[in-house]
């Protein structure tokens, strides 16, 4: 790197810094230069998670499994929706752990800019690690979670209930992405949007609890009006869940253009988030 | 040689006040401008960034037009008072924020510590916030393993690199944070202000390391200090500062020269008498100056202070003195000088104005904020003048021997013992 520099002519520069560049400058390739940041933060964010507690990366399935309790007992035996003949906690399960990952993706990218403008203010690396490291670090955690999934299904196919995995399942690590894709899209655009004027992050705490009632985690799509299933089903999220629950229970209604349209919706939001993530970037640390 | 970083036109506007609902309206104003092709209405309103004065625009340019040039190799001082434009320039060269108009081209990567211990997690072990520590700065797994040792060492921690970074003190995890960063591989280095930590034996390495870095390594060093003996220590050029603008680029003696006469004109140094009484013993006039006798609030500490004083006596006080009384910032007295008005009987105009002109040695008063007291009196009967606390000055750490104490207290004079070796068989 430095011998380069050297021979390079006087008029050729590294960097330059300039008050605005071009909308699908992405810096790229400075991302990919950090690849090693993107790893250690996902590492730091895992590692002090369950620094000094005694029972460590088991806390991840406190949450999951609370609600899931909460949700058969609420919805299930009190409400009594139905859950496409599924047993209850199964179903709620599938729902919450897809639901989840989004979720959290979704909230924690769109404060990037104001939880880390410490750090930001401070010294520069490419910022679309940061929403990346989000991300991933979230994997993680959606990781161990789908593993206590993976529990509970086999304590149910031990006990013979009423449901089988079906080829759909092959398109799980498909879901996983475009979750990880519309969380993070979205995400970013929030977090663009509100470093100057703060209005959306009121919003977004309770909206992403309103949107998951209008997303299929606590009740099956076919369980929808006929009146209002098309509103159900223009949510992006609704076949995510539907293909994620189609895949491991085998009920569901999964169809290959509602999950195109999933699919189309979810790159239209990661483009224009990192778009405009990007042109925010550069100055955000002044107004936020 | 050839250029580093070619800094052309540099302007940044920042915006006072709060941001609520009335921003928006600008921002609509400046896309319309944009989207026109018009220049930035933002920036044609803005105005110096002189922070004491009330100004009319909200809009405040914290750099104004800067342009210049650092070779490579070279090792920087960017002075300034505090509102001089120097941390957002520094901002801007670390990409931190980016700026209104004009640009930065830089020829290698850069470092910057603007602060160190960026992104130390308290949960993490040394270790951990090592690796992602330097990580965040830029550097690589391998390039970090590879350092780790010497990082290590330079810090002297290494009985703590396993425990949590919570549990250091705070000097300890300055000089772990500081470790890192000097050991960043980097063709340009920005720091700022970081040797303001530490003791006195670790201020020495970081200085120590510092200039490793640009006299032996060649690499290019930007340095930013209100420490003018740290500047001195290591920089061989200045950059100076002054309310956004620049004012000076060259050799670091006469940039230091110049520094200190910028804010001559401190309405500290001057005291004139309101009331012009002919009938009474008073000092009418008194002006702090350099050795041209131009007027000035500011001395590198090697330099002669001069304080003119014209004062009216009247002939029945024959018997006063007049004395001049330099207070630091802490009230101390640091001494008292005065003469007996019967001293120049021969020489004197009653009832007229005569003036003295009064020298405070070089290399007497340690860096600090001075005062001075005068006073016309008769001893143990009466004060017929007495000036408190009027006029100010400011001697400036411009390299003594004892910069690297920074700011602690080591005394108010220096005093050159005379130091014999006896040898003790």
């Amino acid at each position: 790197m430095i011998t380069e520099n050297v021979s390079v002519k006087d008029q050729t520069w590294d960097l330059e810094i300039k008050p605005r560049s071009s909308a699908f400058d992405l810096h790229l390739n400075d991302v990919w230069k950090y690849r090693d940041l993107l790893g250690l933060l996902v590492r730091r964010d895992f590692v002090s998670f369950y620094k000094q507690t005694i029972l460590g990366p088991l806390w991840f399935f406190v949450q999951p499994l609370l609600t899931t309790i909460m949700f058969t007992f609420v919805f299930g035996r009190l409400a009594g929706i139905s859950t496409d003949g599924l047993p209850q906690p199964l179903f709620y399960m599938a729902g919450i752990t897809a639901w989840n990952y989004f979720a959290d993706c979704l909230t924690k990218t769109s404060t990037v800019f104001k939880d880390n403008a410490d750090i930001f203010g401070k010294v520069y690396f490419p910022r679309l690690i940061m929403p990346l490291s989000i991300v991933l670090s979230n994997l993680v955690r959606f990781g161990v979670q789908f593993l206590l999934f993976l529990c509970v299904v086999a304590y149910y196919a031990f006990h013979g209930a009423a449901f089988h995995p079906t080829w759909a399942i092959v398109l799980f690590p498909v879901v996983v992405i475009l979750m990880a894709a519309m969380g993070l899209g979205a995400g970013m655009i929030i977090s663009a949007l509100t470093t100057k004027y703060r209005d959306l992050a009121f919003l977004i705490t309770f909206g992403i609890q309103l949107l998951m009632y209008a997303t299929t985690v606590i009740y099956p799509l076919s369980a929808a009006s006929t009146k209002y299933r098309w509103l159900i089903a223009a949510n992006p999220m609704t076949e995510l869940i539907e293909t994620f629950r189609y895949g491991f229970l085998g009920r569901g209604s999964f169809n290959w253009p509602a999950l195109g349209y999933s699919t189309i919706v979810t790159v239209i939001f990661l483009m224009l988030g990192t778009i405009i993530f990007n042109k925010v970037e550069k100055s955000f640390v002044d107004t936020v | 040689m050839s250029t580093a970083i070619k800094v052309e036109n540099l302007s940044k506007a920042y915006q006072l006040g709060t941001i609520g609902t009335g921003t928006l309206s600008r921002d609509l104003e400046r896309w319309i401008a944009r989207v026109r092709g018009k220049e930035d209405p933002f920036l044609t309103i803005g105005e110096a960034n002189d922070r004491s004065v009330k100004g009319t625009s909200d809009v405040v340019l914290s750099l104004n037009d800067v342009s210049f040039d650092i070779e490579q190799g070279d090792a920087v001082g960017i002075i300034g008072r505090n509102g001089a434009g120097k941390s957002t320039l520094l901002k801007l060269l670390s990409r931190v924020t980016s700026p209104t108009s004009g640009s930065i081209k830089v020829k290698g990567r850069i470092a910057s510590l603007l602060e160190v211990g960026t992104g130390f997690h308290p949960e993490l072990t040394g270790r951990e916030n090592i690796f992602l520590n330097g990580a965040i700065l830029g550097m690589r797994k391998k390039e970090i393993a590879r350092k780790f040792d010497q990082i290590v060492d330079f810090a002297g921690v290494e009985r703590y690199i396993d425990t949590p970074v919570k549990r250091y003190s705070s000097g300890m995890y300055v000089r772990l944070a500081f470790a890192v960063a000097a050991h960043l591989e980097s063709e340009i280095l920005i720091v700022d202000e970081v040797l303001a930590v530490g003791d006195a034996e670790f201020q020495k390495k970081c200085i120590g390391k510092m200039s490793d870095v640009s006299k032996g390594e060649g690499r290019t060093v930007l340095f930013v200090s209100h420490n003018m003996g740290s500047i001195k220590a290591l920089c061989s050029n200045v950059v100076i500062l002054q309310n956004g603008s620049l004012n000076f680029q060259g050799d670091l003696d006469t940039g230091i020269k110049k520094y200190v006469t910028i804010n001559a004109k401190s309405p500290a140094s001057i005291y004139h008498s309101l009331k012009s009484e002919s009938n009474k013993s008073s000092f009418t006039y008194i002006k702090i100056v350099d050795s041209d006798r131009n007027q000035r609030s500011e001395f590198r500490f090697d330099e002669d202070i001069f304080i003119e004083c014209k004062l009216n006596i009247l002939k029945e006080h024959l018997n006063a003195k007049i004395s001049v009384q330099v207070v630091d910032k802490t009230e101390r007295i640091v001494f008292t000088s005065e003469v007996g008005v019967s001293d120049y009987t021969n020489k004197i105009n009653f009832n007229s104005n005569l003036s003295f002109l009064i020298n405070i040695p070089s290399n007497l008063l340690v860096p600090n904020i001075y005062r001075i007291n005068f006073a016309l009196h008769i001893p143990n009967v009466e004060f017929l003048d007495l000036q408190k606390d009027i006029l100010e000055f400011t001697i400036l750490e411009t390299g003594t021997d004892f910069h690297m104490y920074g700011n602690s207290d080591y005394g108010c004079v220096f005093v050159n013992c005379k130091w014999n070796l006896e040898v003790i068989n």
